[in-house]
């Protein structure tokens, strides 16, 4: 057996693991999503967005859809990642994969496609609520599924790195409570920029999560507040550097040797 | 699967070369240490509390970055042959570190796919594995829910799971209850007769005389003795004798040649030389109509020879 078995097996096997732990905790992980979004769409989308009227030519249900799905996609990437990785770290049982012959590459993909696969699943059970609310048309369902993955990888690198700094459960809920969910609700889910004055419009683009709601609602609705060719290049940018940085804090050992 | 050759046969399973490491908050823990198991060894790894034998221990396991030296598994370096070097051992922590929420089996079983183990063939390992070690009966328990002595043979058990050749145990029967303590020994013997080596850090000496054939001592970072066990126990000069009398005394009786104390009227303790022999000690007592019915040492052999190893580098400066 070659080390590319090898790492395809340890690879795998961190992978099931994360499944079976989000899956064994579901009333923690999946349903919880599927309730507040249900929530979400009721009263924003229904009682008040009935009253609303259009934006950007849509119906405001149809137009707060694809950023509610891929709000959940964002919190629940990184919630996977975070808790499990510094769970590993609480418990020290990171130091099974420490001592095993597992390259830093399959620790760091092994909880990122852990991640991907909460992600994903949460997303598919939103977009089947939403399908109660709205008709889901698709405009694209390549650039659709393309930043619905990206966008799971990127968060889920992120939650990585939060999780190797963490030292308490204080620091793995303040960059999700006081950074990611301010700069998801701030990410135009619930609006257009256009509606803002021209400051905020500008400040608005320092954003990075709005350049993947905008991305995602142009994938299914067709529009956007921005290039959508920029936003990839700004994903995968911030993708490619949060790799970078993961790999080199696995391969000092920081957070988790001495 | 994770295989690694093993080298030629004169390669050591283990060697230690000038290993130093201080901590980020500067403190030294090892200053400069050089070990070296053979193959096939069962080693014995002892020293006070903070002395640095869990550092080494994770430095060996890549736990722990050394600050500078060197350190081979089997010829395999672990620095230029991390993944060959980290195939070849397993470790038995002191603490336990495993994920408490999960079943037993699936511990082993992921740390079995860490080592590129397919899945099935995983569950078979962790099945011989945890029927070896009694487990098997709880193999769908969490492992929170086991007892101490289980934990530590979760432990054994998850370590054994890739076959390494080497097996680290740090302090493994720490806590743990006079008989599976005794079945530990038993079952760590086997498998050091079938070829695996084995080093072990323990705090209870018998334990350590009982099972291991060489020994180092390690002090303030530094290993301050490296020999054989029987050599070193040879260097005991005295020992001390504690005897149950079958009739009270009220005094001491007369030993000449002999250290002898009165603890009670049914128990003397005596001091016996190197040189001296236990027959000339008892020939002194028939005579004096004196019957003894049980008798022990007073200490360990180890022990007393640990606590003066040990003793003697206090207040002493090294130089690495």
């Amino acid at each position: 057996m070659n080390s590319w078995q090898i790492n395809r097996i340890a690879f795998q096997t961190i992978v099931t693991k994360e499944v079976l732990r989000f899956l064994r905790i579901w009333v923690q992980t999946i349903l919880p999503p599927a309730i507040t979004t249900t929530l979400y769409f009721v009263i924003f989308g229904k009682l008040i967005g009935d009253r609303i009227g259009e934006m950007d030519g849509y119906r405001y249900i149809d137009f707060i859809v694809p950023g509610i799905i891929l709000m959940t996609v964002i919190q629940n990437s990184y919630a996977n990642v975070v808790s499990s990785f510094f769970g590993t770290k609480l418990q020290h049982y990171i130091e099974e994969l420490l001592i095993a012959p597992v390259p830093n590459w399959v620790i760091l993909g092994g909880y990122v496609v852990g991640g991907v696969a909460r992600g994903t699943l949460v997303g598919i059970v939103v977009t089947m609520v939403s399908l109660f609310f709205t008709d889901l048309k698709i405009n694209s369902y390549a650039l659709t599924l393309l930043v619905f993955v990206l966008t799971s990888v990127l968060f889920a690198l992120a939650g990585f790195i939060n999780a190797v700094y963490a030292k308490s459960f204080d620091d793995i809920s303040i960059v999700p409570t006081f950074v990611l969910t301010p700069l998801t609700y701030l990410g135009g889910i619930f609006y257009s920029i256009q509606l803002l004055p021209e400051f905020w419009q500008k400040l608005s683009l320092a954003n990075p999560i709005l350049y993947m709601v905008n991305t995602f609602r142009f994938g299914i609705l067709g529009v956007s507040d921005i290039d959508v060719s920029v936003a990839l290049v700004i994903i995968l940018g911030f993708i490619t550097l949060l790799t970078g940085y993961s790999l080199r804090l696995l391969s000092r050992g920081v957070g988790i040797k001495d | 699967m994770c295989r690694s050759g093993l080298g030629s046969p004169v390669v050591s399973a283990l060697v230690i070369e000038n290993v130093f490491k201080t901590y980020r908050n500067g403190f030294e823990a090892l200053k400069g240490i050089s070990l070296n198991v053979e193959r096939g060894d069962f080693f014995a790894l002892l020293g006070p509390n903070g002395a640095g034998k869990s550092t080494a221990i994770s430095i060996i396991a890549s736990l722990v970055s050394k600050s500078s030296g060197s350190v081979s598994i089997y010829g395999h370096d672990i620095d230029t042959e991390k993944e060959k070097a980290k195939c070849l051992i397993g470790l038995v922590p002191q603490e336990f570190n495993f994920n408490v929420w999960e079943p037993v089996v699936d511990i082993l079983v992921n740390q079995a796919g860490y080592y590129g183990i397919p899945r099935k063939e995983a569950f078979v390992r962790a099945e011989a594995s945890l029927k070896q070690l009694d487990l098997w009966e709880k193999r769908n328990t969490q492992a929170r829910q086991l007892s101490g002595g289980m934990k530590r043979r979760l432990m054994i058990a998850r370590a054994l799971v890739h076959r390494p050749r080497l097996l680290i145990l740090d302090e493994p029967t720490a806590g743990v209850d006079i008989e599976i303590r005794r079945s530990m020994w038993h079952f760590l013997r086997e498998i050091n007769q079938q070829g695996t080596s084995i080093i072990l850090t323990t705090h209870y000496l018998e334990e350590a005389e009982s099972l291991c054939r060489n020994i180092a001592i390690i002090h303030h970072g530094r290993i301050i003795e490296q020999t054989s066990m029987s050599k070193l126990l040879s260097q005991l000069n005295t020992e001390i004798f504690v005897l149950n009398l079958k009739l009270p005394l009220t005094t001491p009786p007369d030993l000449p040649g002999y250290q002898a104390n009165l603890v009670d009227g049914d128990t003397l303790e005596v001091e016996v030389l190197r040189e001296q022999s236990m027959n000339g000690l008892f020939a002194l007592l028939s005579d004096q109509g004196i019957e003894v019915i049980s008798m022990r040492n007073k200490q360990n052999r180890l022990e007393q020879l640990f606590i003066g190893l040990v003793d003697r580098t206090k207040g002493q400066k090294v130089t690495a």
